[in-house]
């Protein structure tokens, strides 16, 4: 306690502001203690303190919304007495300095998320972002993500079901690990992290505290890196928690059987900012005092003190709020699937302050009966840390960025230029399990992941559930407000493939260093056009995650808003078409033919123009309500089939990255069937690429072109299927096998390179 | 109506799987903890896929261990029908039920992807009711499935139709292309490859159906 105490709440990431600020809560100078709670609860990983303002411009509310953000996950009512919690999150920085254990513990907490709702988690998602694959670093990183999501995920024994790769030099130094689950709960289980009812006990679950990830929200998580190799960086691995999915699966379904009885009155998961994050806010939440005795918390080594264990980021712990008569049932509950259960807290009356105001205490004491150690107003940790309205700047050095249009570019060999383009992710999602519970109906690889709604314990349904999760940060950098809305409307049109109506998006933020007046532009741009798609389609946004200083050297990330998508499918007994069509059968093009401002076929952010290292060019804007009834006369077609009706559509797949030559080219490579395609109106619709087209394989195509018309969607025919060559008019000429082969192997050949 | 255990060791994950894929078929079946000592009244035991113990030190190497696998080798000695799919053919292999042992897989990656599987032996409670050469389309999902024995086990395996399901296309290095094999008497078997996945064509194959047909099928004691 002899150091002075500005130097002490610097080390902890507080500004002088906030140590003023925490002094005036006090109405005293806290001590180290206090100061390090306040330290991790008022870290920007934990509080938001950067984002909250522009997050409210976000709709969040809709009639099938059981709870919206805030809780620690999302949930929608899905039908036949069934809910769903989704929740997506980021572990970026903990997995761009120890990959396997990063990934790894990024889905033992998302799990953790979802079923401290009362949810059983059914499935997982994985967008990744790494830089170029020609460095050996990034090849290690990939290597080691993957195994850990595959390890983790698998023998917790929740399948992984889709996500995303994306390799971009701008992600070198700061790869991106975003983490989207997904479960089910029947809607009358549904349970809140509350803390209430004064006497009641805290219970922590599962593993014993340790040193891992001390400071992993403050230290690591709330700034950015170096960039120099081995310098600060490599300092902060201990801040890296450790995963053990055997004790978070024993974990699952302990607190799964606690909820099944009734025993839980509120329950919390321990993640970022560990005890004192679960106490505070379970505390404010319900409006109450908690006293904790930080010697009882079970300790994985001795000579640990106070602020190691309240703030410890220990993995596979949960906190439950019981009564003390139903504490012997849990620990019988907790003894048979080897769970250690420990009562750490009790529930008391909150204090009356000088204007009669009822205010929760967090009160850390050495023993129930022993010295105070710390004693600070639980929602001050929780609800009340600063909120900054940053300084937001649109860079001026956009502009040029924007007039330097790739549609200038010389067109080169477009059939090299297209196998270029394609990539099967297979070698990544063979790792992850992706059918255990026997719902995955279409798993990772295809526009949308799809599910039967069925686990153990749920009122049986015919429903199925769809996901997808979706970015753009090519577009995102040219406009952060459009490319958003781009982005979301074409994770809807997504989930339109495999039959589904979006009912809900969740949202992982992934920006640079909010102290950068560009990036704060950015975020805030990003929210808008989240904000105005959302708006327009009706859809709520139920719950997020932001997560800063993405940054490296000094130089931020693109923006990264990633989206995932929650549908819903009524009736599902059959698979939806997938992409693999008939010889025989016509190919058309479904929707907005041209995109709507100075460009009608825009290459700027395409794929195609990155890979000639053209960055720069305008997005187009789209016609939503062309989108719109496109959208929903696809959904129709297909959720038709997977109700079981017959139907001319063999094949269906949505023009996203590379435009509507990769998509042609994805489905030859599945199909193994070529085609032939009569001259594009423009070369650049060949890799053009803006949301809401779907490439549709028929066997009728008259009377899908009458249904097309009755439904008002624009449509145009493009030619057959058939042969062994993928054929576009005198632009693309290449072989069935060729695509085939390309794309199979783009991947591991690029992870082998040199390595 | 035939009686079914599924048996649950800290750290299974396909047990529900398992239970209602044989539920489909009409079996009674029920969950049972590993703790379990007696499995009398069951016509038939499933040791389901997962990472029984979570796997520590190696995968059924722990899971023998459990009381539950006595009563596992009793209700075999005494003719009862053993199914160890997946973790569950890695535990019967480490308790010494059935020869040879599985290895990680020759790539050293988890693979979760379909393969097919010809029969190669009718002569089990799994495979009695397909039929010699026939092929099916079911899913693997591990990290150590590479079957290995030693010489003289596998010509003794090959001579006596204890060979049950091959591999097509070999996809983890599995000795002779093994995916599955029985005991002598054919009432215990074990394979890698998951019929429980493979019982519908809305998740891709109704391929897995003909083995649990056959496992459940009421049947007089060998």
């Amino acid at each position: 306690m002899n150091r002075p105490p500005q130097s002490l709440h610097r080390a902890l990431g507080l500004s002088d502001d906030e140590f003023a600020q925490i002094e005036a809560v006090l109405g005293r100078e806290p001590n180290d203690l206090e100061l390090a709670l306040y330290g991790v609860m008022w870290s920007e990983h934990c509080s938001y303190k950067s984002s909250r303002l522009h997050l409210r411009r976000l709709p969040t509310t809709g009639e099938h919304v059981l709870v919206g953000p805030g809780e620690n996950a999302g949930v929608i009512d899905a039908g036949d007495g069934i809910a769903v919690a989704i929740r997506i999150e980021s572990h970026n920085h903990p997995s761009a300095i120890e990959p396997y254990q990063g990934a790894a513990t990024g889905v033992g907490g998302i799990l953790r998320d979802v079923f401290t709702m009362g949810a059983r988690p059914l499935a997982v998602m994985d967008p990744l972002f790494f830089g170029e694959l020609s460095d050996a670093r990034q090849r290690w990183l990939v290597e080691g993500v993957v195994s850990g999501i595959s390890g983790y995920g698998n023998s917790v024994g929740v399948p992984t079901i889709g996500g995303e790769l994306t390799f971009d030099e701008c992600y070198s130094g700061n790869p991106l690990v975003n983490v989207l689950c997904v479960g089910a709960l029947p809607t009358e289980r549904l349970v809140l992290g509350i803390a209430s009812g004064v006497g009641n006990l805290a219970v922590l679950l599962g593993s014993r505290t340790g040193r891992d990830g001390i400071g992993g929200v403050s230290v690591l998580a709330s700034a950015g890196f170096s960039g120099e190799e081995g310098a600060l960086d490599d300092a902060k691995r201990p801040s890296v928690q450790v995963g053990d999915p055997y004790e978070e699966k024993r974990l699952i379904e302990a607190c799964l059987e606690l909820l099944d009885r009734g025993y839980v009155l509120g329950i919390q998961d321990l993640g970022g900012a560990g005890l004192v994050c679960a106490t505070s806010e379970t505390a404010a939440r319900g409006g109450v005092g908690m006293d904790v005795d930080v010697t009882a918390v079970p300790q994985r080594e001795p000579g640990m003190v106070p602020y190691e264990i309240m703030t410890s980021e220990s993995q596979e712990r949960m906190l439950a709020i019981i009564t003390p008569e139903n504490l012997e049932a849990v620990r019988e509950v907790c003894e048979r699937w080897e769970v250690r259960a420990t009562v750490v807290g009790h529930v008391v009356e909150p204090l009356i302050d000088d204007d009669g105001n009822e205010v929760g205490m967090l009160r850390i004491r050495d023993g129930f009966d022993g010295e105070v150690l710390a004693e600070v107003p639980a929602r001050s940790l929780a609800d009340e840390a600063p909120l900054y309205d940053r300084t937001r700047e649109r860079p001026s050095s956009l502009d040029a960025v924007l007039d330097d249009d790739p549609s200038n570019e010389p067109v080169g060999s477009t059939n090299e230029d297209l196998l270029s383009l394609l990539v099967d992710p297979g070698w990544v999602y063979r790792q992850y399990d992706s059918q255990l519970f026997l719902n995955t109906v279409v798993g990772p690889g295809r526009d949308a992941a799809l599910l039967r709604l069925a686990g153990p314990g749920l009122p049986v349904s015919t429903r199925g559930i769809a996901l997808s999760t979706d970015s753009n940060p090519r577009w995102c950098a040219l406009d952060p407000r459009l490319g958003t809305a781009l982005t979301i409307y074409e994770s809807v049109a997504n989930l339109a493939c495999v039959g589904a109506t979006a009912k809900a998006v969740v949202n992982c933020l992934n920006f640079g260093n909010p102290e950068h007046p560009s990036v704060m532009w950015q975020l805030s741009e990003a929210i808008d056009g989240m904000a105005d798609a959302c708006s327009a389609l009706g859809l709520p946004v139920i719950g997020g995650n932001v997560s800063l200083y993405n940054e490296s050297g000094g130089v931020d990330i693109d923006p990264t808003p990633v989206v995932g998508l929650l549908g819903v499918l009524d009736h599902l007994v059959a698979p939806p078409p997938g992409w693999n069509w008939r010889a025989g059968d016509a190919l058309v093009l479904v929707g907005v033919r041209r995109a709507v401002g100075e460009r009608s076929f825009p290459l700027g952010g395409s794929r195609w123009a990155t890979r000639r290292g053209r960055r720069g060019g305008r997005l187009s804007e789209i016609e939503v309500s062309t989108l719109r009834a496109t959208i929903d006369f696809v959904v129709g077609e297909v959720a038709g089939i997977c109700a079981g009706m017959a139907s001319d559509v063999t094949a269906v797949h949505d023009v996203s990255g590379g435009g509507i030559a990769a998509a042609l080219a994805e489905m030859v490579a599945v199909t193994s069937v070529g085609a032939q395609v009569a001259e594009l109106d423009d070369f650049a619709e060949l890799f053009s690429e803006f949301p809401g087209r779907f490439i549709v394989a028929t066997g009728d195509l008259d009377a899908f072109a009458t249904r097309a018309a009755a439904a008002g969607v624009p449509m145009v025919s493009l030619g057959t299927c058939g042969g062994e060559r993928l054929v576009i008019g005198s632009t693309v000429d290449l072989s069935v096998d060729d695509i085939a082969a390309t794309r199979r192997g783009a991947l591991e050949a690029a992870l082998s390179a040199l390595s | 109506m035939t009686r079914i255990a599924v048996v649950v060791f800290p750290g299974s994950n396909c047990e529900y799987d398992a239970l209602t894929g044989v539920e489909s078929l009409g079996a009674d079946a029920e969950l049972v903890w590993h703790s379990t000592k007696d499995l009398s009244g069951f016509d038939g035991v499933i040791l389901p896929g997962g990472f029984a113990h979570g796997d520590y030190l190696r995968p059924g190497a722990l899971a023998r261990f459990s009381p539950v696998m006595d009563a596992v080798a009793r209700f075999a000695e005494d003719g009862g029908a053993v199914l160890g799919i997946c973790n569950g053919f890695q535990v019967l292999t480490e308790a010494g039920l059935l020869p040879g042992a599985l290895q990680k897989n020759a790539g050293l990656k988890f693979l979760c992807q379909p393969t097919t599987l010809t029969v190669t032996s009718t002569d089990s409670i799994l495979t009695a009711n397909a039929t010699l050469g026939q092929e099916l389309v079911i899913p693997i999902n591990h990290f150590s499935g590479a079957y290995v024995c030693d010489d003289e086990t596998l010509a003794r395996l090959e001579g006596s139709g204890q060979i049950i399901l091959r591999y097509v296309e070999n996809p983890n290095g599995s000795r002779g292309n093994i995916a599955g094999l029985a005991n002598e008497r054919g009432n215990v078997v074990g394979l890698m490859p998951h019929p429980e996945r493979a019982m519908s064509t809305l998740l891709g194959s109704a391929d897995g159906r003909v083995l649990l047909e056959s496992f459940v099928a009421p049947r007089v004691r060998a």
